[in-house]
Order: C-alpha cells, then structure tokens, then sequence
C-alpha cells in the first residue's frame, strides 16, 4: 500500500526522524573506514574521525598497495575466501536436502540415528570441537581451501538437515508416489519433484550458511594451512595483528573491499535474507 | 510418522538402495567434522596430550586444574555478566525498533535494512573497526581501549548491541506482523487504549519470539569470540594471586587462549571445552522445554 505524505500522521513524522538520526548512527562505523581508506597512513590514528583533506588525501594509492600489501595479496584471500563459500554451501545445500528426504521417507534405524544425531550437534558449541577437528583435518589432508567445504559441510549439517526436514514433513507424499507410479526413480524425482518444492527453505538455508561461511574466522584459521592460505577475515585479523608496522590506510581500504561486495549482495538480495533469518529463527 | 503399504513400496524401497548416493556423503563428512572430533574431544579431557597420538590418561586431573583457574573463573563471570547486559538491552531495544517499524512510517523498509547491514560483516572486521572508533574517541581523554576493563566491557556490549539489535528485529517484525488483525481490531472497539493494547494484546501474543531472541542472544553472547578477540583481545591482563588473567576475556577465548599457552595446557582446554559444551548445552535444552511449556499453555 503506497500512502501519500498527508496520511502519516505527525507523530509517525517524528519518529521517522528520529530513526533517519539512528541510521546515520547505525551506518557511522562503516563510513569511518570509508574516509580513513582515503587518507595517508599517518593521518588515519592521529584523527581518525577527520575527512580527508588535501594534506591527508591520497586518493585510491590505498586501494592500489591493499591489493597487494602485507606480503599476501587482498587478491589472493578474497579468491579463496569465495570458492570455500560457495562450494560449501553448494554442498550443504545438494546433500543436505537429499539426506534429510532421505530421512523423512526412509523408515529404518539409521535415519533415526542420523536426525538425533543432527539435532544433538545443533547445541554442540564449536569450541567443544575445535582442537580434534583440526587434528581430523590434517589427518586426512583436508587442509587445503579445495578440501575444507568437506568440514564445513560436516559440521553445518546438522542445522540444514533439520530445517530441510522440518519443511519436508510438511510435503504431502502423494506427489511423490505419484511420480514414482508413472515410473519415476528416487533421483529424477527428487529433483524434479522435490527441489522445487523446497526453493523457499533451499534460500533461506543457503543464505544462513552463505553468511556463516563467508565472515567465519576459526575454523579456516585452524584448519587450513596458514602459511599458504589466509581467508579475508584472517588476513584482516594479520593486519591487526601486526598493529602499528602496518599501513593502516591500506588496512581501511582492505576492510572496504571485504565488505562492499557483501553489501551490494545485500542490497539486491535483502527481501530473501531478511525472509531466511526470519525463518530460520523461528525453527532454531 | 504413520506410513501407507503404498508408500513404503514405491518411495521407501528405491530410495534405499540408492542409499550411497542419498544419505552416505553427508553422513561421512559429519562423522569426519563433528561425530569423530566429539568423541575424541571427550576422551582427549581427561589426558595429556599434544597430538592425539601421545595422548596420556590423567583421569580427572584436567578438570581438577579448571576449577582452580582464577581465568577461567573471571571469564565465567564476565561471560554470565555480558549475557545479562546484552539479553537486556538487544532486546528491547530490537523490539521498540520492531514495533516502532511495524507502524505506519515512512521508509521503514530502508531502515530495517540498515539497521540489519551489520550482520552482514564478520565479527573479526567489526572488531577491528570498532577498537579503531573506541581509540579514536578515548584518545580526546588521554586513554585506550585496552587501558582499562570497563571500557573493554562496555565496548564489547556496544559492539554486540549494533550488531545484533538488527537481527533480533528481524525475528520480532516477523512475530508483530503475524499478529491477526480481527484480534488488535477487538482490542479497539473494547476499548483499550495503546498502552493497554501493547501490554496486555501483544507482548503476551509475541511470546514465541520473545523466547526465541532472549535464547539466541544468550547463546549468542556466550558463544562471543571473533568480536572478543579482536576488539581487545581479552586486555589488559592483570596478575592475581600468581595467576595471569586477561581482564575482558570471556569463555570462548579463554578455552581458546589456554590452549595456547605451551602443550601442557592442551589437556586443560579441552576440559574447559567439555564444561562450555555441557553449560551451552544446557541453556538450549532448557529453551526448548520452556517454548514447549508455552505452546502448550496456549
């Protein structure tokens, strides 16, 4: 319902101030890295709130040197920061659904085990397995940015089985049964059938994994091999780390760069991320 | 679930032989990333290791160690106060912005999506920022972030508070939104007035969504490590009766931290590890006996 401006009452005309003055707010710490990835090193600690003037203005030399500064290219970590989020949550996403209607139609002990054993690792806190996993890991070569969407896979079935099935049981099975009288295998009609029927949960998972995957810092941080390859939210942790021999304007504009595309994603995308965080809370 | 003859013969019995392809692959890399790392992690609290390999029993010696951690035990309270705090002022804060959002005014859906934009970035980057902010302002009064652990405290809470007031929002416009209208409409022709109608209509109504964020929240802030780490990484750190105790540490780092100490303390970590679990644990049992309780009730 679109109203005009004499409908809003005055009170609704205040309050839409007072939340235009909680945005900027809200958006203040964002745009602090914006002005500091402008300005000259030095300038960025000694008055990080002040606009770049022409003495503290470098234009985009910071963007230039965060491309390729700290000895490990900004290039580098946002590759494999990208391949290990999609492919894991591609993966979470294919065998997480097959499994859980796997387990909604399959009577049998073991998908019995499995859904109880899902819902036990869903309040299982990470630290509870952080040291063994990257024993695990490194057991069986998996740290390597192409093998640890296995791990992520591993321990984020556990949600995105439970939410597939909470939205499978409420399928009828006669669609079902009546793609399989008219001859059609598990895996067509699991596809043809089932997949689009489960579009909505498949964005809402997709998106509560996609954001868990992509800002995570602890398990890459242990499990991959760390003298080869740094993810964006370790690389960030390193320039922290090395606080004060680091350029901090660079830094800034390391921090734009990890997080604008991320923000225009959400721009185009917010309807379904907001709809996905609403629906995953209700389940969770 | 109550299955049909039909059923059984025509989905159940192809799905199964496909097995393999179905229900195998998940259930190895959940046996690689959390069934076999669990187990392990039980058993390796009660030894002393440095690699699984070398793994010695010690029995009970690595919790006996916990308890009389004096930074285990600071963390604990820091960890039990931040929840307080944040469950506190998340929620109403998300919940006025919500119910404040739900009425008519213009630009909501632009202000919802900004004050959600800040889950978007990861903890380690908002930490990262936000010690810069915190050092920028303290700088005026002569001081730093990390100089003293009320400023570490009350930073992390602001932190938090920015971050995930636009979350919980979210959930409680969905709860708002889902109230029935004919129910608000009876309210106003009985004649209850605004304040009425929020108190005794609608917060009883939104009950589920209050539960669920007042729960998220709490595991939420003892889950808290990214934006611990790397807003002050538990700094500064103080001497206490012999012991060293990083002041703004809280639980998550602190089992962290532990274990990095040097290998004699890999033991120890993974009891305090153990101990998170069970408390985590039981935080989220006792969410969903009470949202069973309430569902009932209604």
């Amino acid at each position: 319902m679109k109203k005009t401006a004499q409908q809003y009452s005055t009170g609704s005309k205040v309050l839409t101030w007072i939340f235009v003055c909680l945005s900027v707010v809200w958006v203040f710490p964002v745009v602090v890295v914006l002005i500091n990835s402008f300005k000259e090193n030095g300038f960025v600690n000694m008055e990080p709130f002040a606009l770049p003037s022409g003495e503290s203005f470098v234009g985009l030399d910071n963007y230039i040197k965060g491309l390729t500064f700290g000895n490990y290219p900004f290039f580098r970590a946002a590759f494999y920061s990208l391949f290990i989020t999609v492919t894991s949550v591609a993966l979470i996403l294919v065998f997480c659904s097959m499994s859980a209607w796997y387990i909604a139609r399959v009577n049998s002990l073991f998908s019995k085990i499995f859904y109880y054993l899902c819902l036990f690792s869903m309040i299982v806190p990470f630290q509870m397995v952080m040291f063994t996993l990257t024993f695990t890991a490194d057991q069986l070569n998996l740290s390597t940015p192409y093998t640890i969407p296995i791990v992520y896979l591993g321990f984020g079935a556990g949600l995105a089985i439970f939410m597939f099935l909470g939205f499978i049981k409420g399928l009828p099975t006669e669609i079902e049964e009546a793609a399989a009288i008219d001859g059609c295998g598990p895996l067509r009609a699991f596809f043809n059938v089932v997949v689009p029927m489960l579009k909505p949960t498949m964005i809402s998972v997709g998106i509560l994994e996609l954001m868990w995957v992509w800002n995570d810092y602890l398990l890459p941080y242990l499990v991959l091999d760390r003298t080869m390859y740094m993810t964006i939210p370790i690389l960030v942790q390193y320039l922290k780390g090395s606080y004060g021999t680091v350029d901090l304007g660079a830094t800034m504009a390391v921090i734009m760069m990890s997080i604008t595309p991320i923000i225009i994603v959400y721009i185009f995308c917010q309807k379904h991320i907001i709809k996905g965080v609403a629906a995953g809370a209700v389940k969770g | 679930m109550a299955k049909s003859k039909k059923s059984v013969n025509l989905v159940q019995a192809p799905l199964r032989r496909l097995a393999p392809i179905f229900i195998l692959p998940t259930f190895f890399a959940f046996v690689i990333g959390f069934v076999w790392p669990f187990i392990q992690g039980i058993y390796l609290s009660f030894c002393n290791f440095n690699t699984p390999k070398d793994a010695k029993w010690v029995g009970l010696s690595n919790y006996m160690k916990v308890f009389q951690d004096a930074g285990f035990l600071n963390a604990f309270k820091n960890t039990a106060a931040f929840a307080v705090v944040s469950i506190i002022l998340i929620n109403v804060l998300a919940f006025i912005i919500a119910y404040a959002l739900t009425q008519k005014i213009r630009g909501a859906n632009l202000f919802r999506t900004v004050f959600f934009m800040p889950n978007l970035i990861g903890g380690v980057v908002l930490g990262y920022i936000w010690s810069m902010i915190f050092d920028g302002i303290l700088k005026n009064y002569g001081t730093y972030l990390t100089a003293n652990g009320t400023y570490g405290f009350w930073g992390l809470v602001i932190l938090v508070a920015w971050q995930q007031i636009g979350y919980m929002m979210i959930i409680y416009i969905a709860g708002l939104q889902a109230l029935s209208e004919d129910m608000l409409e009876a309210a106003r022709i009985d004649g209850a007035n605004g304040r009425q109608t929020l108190f005794q209509v609608i917060i009883p109504n939104v009950m589920p969504s209050i539960t669920t964020c007042t729960f998220l929240t709490l595991t939420n802030s003892f889950k808290m490590f990214d934006q611990n780490m790397a807003l002050t990484n538990g700094l500064p750190s103080v001497i206490q009766d012999g012991a060293k105790i990083n002041v703004t540490e809280l639980l998550a780092l602190n089992i962290y931290s532990t274990y990095n100490i040097n290998k004699n303390y890999h033991g120890v970590a993974q009891a305090k590890a153990v101990i998170f679990f069970i408390l985590v644990a039981v935080m989220a049992i006792a969410q969903q006996a009470l949202t069973r309780r309430k569902e009932v009730e209604q």
